[in-house]
């Protein structure tokens, strides 16, 4: 078992060290006095409610053809005005450990414009916390900290997709702990102004893990706050989550991320209209996920490459940027390579842990030389040892794809699309006669990569698109 | 929407004299004008060439934004790029994919320039120009098309031309059938990307020559004169279009008034604030705030908003002001210190007016407005409280983004 001394980030006032956490649960004997959201202190609490209107917005805007009218500059949406009011009252109330917008934070000047802030309040708390870096999945353990035991004066409100399909706000509700309520609270130790949490189904207890359901609510967070510089992050464990019960981070930066300008190039459409691209030209390989028929369609074509990561013990971070319309996804690999000690003294000093905001190019520095000495150079030295290699990337891009075609084929709804059966019914004839005739598979089997192909509509379709993409790309080399 | 009409004619009418509407409408090109210091950076002109090749009517067009044209497919990098070049205040030239009054999409070349005022060096307009790319380069959907270039066709090249694996002939026809699996469903065979000529090129940099031209002529004739580049570097109090746009969308009555400069001025005023005291935009930017208060405010919320100030404290007070009509109103005003993100320098400015010392990490001090007696809740549910604060932190990220060291180009 792989173990690496971390220091951790504290993301809530009330997150203590486990032997503490125990001795204070054996001391406790009704409501432990935190008002926190555990069975001890839920009975009656009330929380703002925000419902979101659950619509597939791609698919009003996809073929209107008479334009919708719509307000010049759409003002600050709801969501947008309801997180910054309620996390100012946070800033106000004291309860945040500094202040982050007094981090100095400058754009490295440079092609990217890696953005590298001076934070030395983070990483006060010293004391390290054992954490197996060799798991993606590990499950839920209840001694160590979880968002139950947040105070609820840190929880902004709650998140719930409205029942009659309009978007509704209760200023205070109560905490209907039978419907597993999503919510939505600071962090303590901001790396941004707006630093929040968006917990789902807080009091299920769920381990850090990605799940459909799960997902589709970060996405619709990101398309309701309709702001494109709010964006979600998600960490998996082995990718630097600091707390193994599932939560996206969310916060304000009105700048480009580095991530966000690095060229693509197309890999794939699947068959629900998502588009698959691959970083170019940028110190992580990964991909980027576009488009969809619908909201939901791009939501599931991620969460089914996430799935795939996570049993495969493949640690990878996510990006929701774009309102929900780009989604980046990073398998990395930098914890296993510190455990070993493949990692330069340089760089370990530095104690940047790559996590998704890093990946994306913001950089939260501890220490004043490295933010004076910030570079682009730096930032990408770093940056690419988190990478997968080439080789290994493009083996989890197998993996992937193959994990995506069989969601996609799931949800194609073709009944005799068997797998296996070599006279099932295809969706369109093109694929019968590729399929049929011989030449097909002896181009594709000559690609060590490619998987061994059923026969069988969208699944056969996009495995060989992908194939010919490898094919391709192999003899440009 | 009438003040907004309104804003938009005087968005031309400051600048130039009349004929330049005239002088617009004889260039042949396809052009839209926006102003961002307008909220919601709005198009105040559209040409007749792309009233034409939009399909659009001027009225359906005028006070929108040009993210109306886009749709599902216009790339989401692109309309990243724009709106960076946008808060950057510098030219772009993208391939941009647009669509039609009826819903048909079209690719054409995008070409963003700016126009400065010659004395205050401020970004005035935004001038687009769209040549719609006919030369097109046929790209296929399955995994070739670069962003950047051209290089669909290669996938071609690489099967008919020497091939490293066993290919059978039959399998080139079976290629076509399979690349074209992955088409629109919609049946609109509409490209991934697309590149313009160098011809299309040409044309839109001389639309936009032209167009430079007739709107530094005719605002020769008003005197404030405009010009192509940043001729004067922004003064102090200056307020770049970027943060202008951020600020435009804030709903709430708020300024920002600059400490730094001598006997603190506003330096923004929101649309709301200007409804709620019943004043223009040019009476009140750069004065102080004092001409709200009267013979009835007490001076002892006035010392305490001093206070405030001096010890870089957020407070709620409840004080009575008066508006341009001399009516008063209970004014439930809450500020703030608004850093900018350059940390703690070591350089403060004394102010000799208000015998203050704002350090420089201080960029402005907002100022929210609410009047007591309106409704306490907004449409949303939303209390009073909670608006004034959501302004307060859309300012602050609009403020501490916008003073990273990306803001508008010197050039």
């Amino acid at each position: 078992m792989l173990r690496i001394k971390r220091v951790p980030t504290v993301v809530s006032n009330y997150q203590k060290e486990e032997t503490e956490e125990a001795a204070a649960a054996a001391r406790r004997v009704s409501g432990c006095g935190r008002n926190c959201l555990n069975k001890c202190c839920i009975q009656g609490a009330k929380l703002p409610l925000y419902a979101f209107k659950r619509v597939n917005k791609f698919k009003t805007e996809m073929g209107v053809h008479g334009h919708e009218v719509r307000e010049p500059e759409p003002p600050v949406a709801f969501l947008d005005s309801l997180v910054l009011g309620e996390w100012e009252d946070r800033v106000q109330r004291g309860l945040f450990r500094y202040d982050v917008t007094a981090c100095e934070t400058r754009v490295i000047p440079g092609q990217y414009g890696f953005i590298a802030q001076l934070n030395e309040g983070r990483h006060l708390k010293k004391r390290p916390t054992e954490f197996r870096v060799d798991k993606v999945l590990q499950p839920f353990d209840g001694n160590k900290f979880n968002f139950t035991k947040v105070g609820q004066e840190e929880v902004l409100f709650q998140f719930e997709a409205s029942e009659d399909g309009e978007v509704q706000f209760h200023p205070s509700a109560p905490i209907d702990v039978e419907n597993s309520p999503s919510v939505v609270a600071i962090n303590v130790s901001p790396i941004e102004y707006g630093h929040v949490l968006l917990i789902p189904r807080v009091l299920e207890c769920l381990p850090q893990r990605i799940d459909r359901d799960s997902f589709l609510l970060a996405l619709y967070m990101a398309a309701e706050a309709g702001n494109p510089y709010f964006r979600l992050g998600y960490n998996s464990l082995g990718a630097f989550a600091t707390i193994n019960h599932l939560h996206f981070q969310a916060y304000y930066m009105a700048l480009p991320f580095p991530i966000e300008k690095a060229p693509t190039k197309k890999i794939i459409s699947t068959g629900s209209g998502v588009k698959i691209s691959e970083l170019l030209n940028y110190p992580v390989r990964g991909l980027v996920f576009e488009g969809g028929n619908s909201l939901e369609d791009l939501s599931n074509t991620v969460s089914d490459a996430c799935i795939c990561l996570q049993e495969n013990n493949i640690p990878y971070n996510v990006l929701i940027a774009d309102c929900g319309k780009r989604i980046f996804l990073l398998p990395q690999c930098y914890a296993e390579k510190q455990a070993l000690g493949e990692v330069s003294s340089e760089l370990l000093d530095t104690q940047v842990n790559p996590a998704v905001w890093e990946i994306s190019g913001h950089m939260v520095l501890k220490r004043k030389k490295d933010y004076e000495e910030a570079s682009e150079e730096n930032a990408w030295r770093l940056l690419a040892e988190v990478s997968l290699s080439e080789e290994r990337y493009q083996e989890v891009n197998a993996l992937i794809f193959e994990a995506i075609a069989r969601g996609d084929d799931a949800n194609g709804g073709v009944a005799e699309s068997v797998i296996g059966e070599a006279d099932a019914k295809p969706k369109s004839g093109g694929e019968v006669d590729a399929i049929n005739k011989n030449s097909c598979p002896a181009m594709v089997s000559g690609t060590p990569e490619c998987l061994v192909l059923h026969s069988g509509s969208r699944y056969c379709g996009l495995m060989i698109r992908y194939c010919f993409y490898k094919l391709a790309s192999a003899m440009t080399y | 929407m009438d003040s907004q009409l309104g804003l938009i004619e005087q968005s031309f009418n400051n600048r130039y004299t009349l004929w330049v509407h005239e002088a617009l409408d004889e260039l042949p090109d396809s052009f839209t004008i926006t102003d961002p210091s307008i909220s919601g950076h709005p198009i105040v002109f559209a040409s007749r060439g792309f009233l034409k090749m939009s399909g659009f009517s001027r009225a359906e067009i005028i006070g929108r934004n040009g993210r109306m044209f886009q749709g599902p497919r216009t790339n989401r990098r692109t309309i990243m790029e724009i709106r960076e070049a946008i808060r950057e205040e510098r030219p772009i030239e993208v391939n941009l994919l647009n669509y039609k009054k009826d819903g048909t999409p079209f690719w054409m070349l995008f070409k963003m320039s700016l126009v400065f005022g010659k004395e205050d060096g401020r970004a005035t307009h935004f001038v687009a120009v769209q040549v719609p790319i006919v030369s097109r380069k046929h790209m296929r959907n399955s995994g070739m098309s670069y962003s950047e270039d051209g290089g669909g066709s290669r996938l071609r090249e690489i099967v008919f031309g020497s091939c490293r694996r066993e290919v059978c002939s039959d399998s080139l026809l079976d290629l076509d059938r399979v690349l074209a699996l992955d088409s629109d469903d919609t049946g609109l065979e509409i490209e991934d990307s697309c590149e313009a000529s160098d011809l299309e090129k040409r044309k839109a940099a001389t639309a936009i020559d032209n167009i430079l031209s007739v709107l530094t002529h005719y605002s020769q004739l008003t005197g404030r004169l405009v010009c192509g580049k940043r001729c004067s570097l922004p003064g102090m109090g200056f307020i770049s279009s970027s943060l202008y746009i951020s600020l435009g969308r804030i709903k709430q009555s708020f300024v920002l008034i600059d400490p730094h400069l001598p006997d603190m001025p506003m330096v923004y005023a929101s649309d709301a604030f200007l409804k709620l005291t019943g004043y223009d935009r040019n009476e009140v930017v750069g004065q102080n705030c004092r001409f709200l208060n009267g013979v009835d405010t007490d001076t002892t919320v006035l010392y305490q908003i001093k206070e405030s100030i001096q010890t870089e404290q957020a407070c709620t007070v409840r004080i009575l002001n008066y508006r341009k009509d001399k009516s008063s109103f209970w004014n439930l005003l809450h500020i703030s210190p608004i850093r900018n993100a350059s940390g703690k320098q070591l350089a403060s400015t004394f102010n000799s007016t208000s015998f203050t010392i704002c350090p420089v990490e201080i960029a402005y001090f907002a100022a929210v407005h609410t009047e007591e007696g309106c409704r306490n809740q907004d449409r949303h549910g939303l209390s009073l409280e909670m608006r004034q604060l959501s302004a307060i932190g859309a300012i602050k990220v609009a403020v501490r983004s916008l003073s990273m060291g990306a803001g508008p180009s010197k050039s």
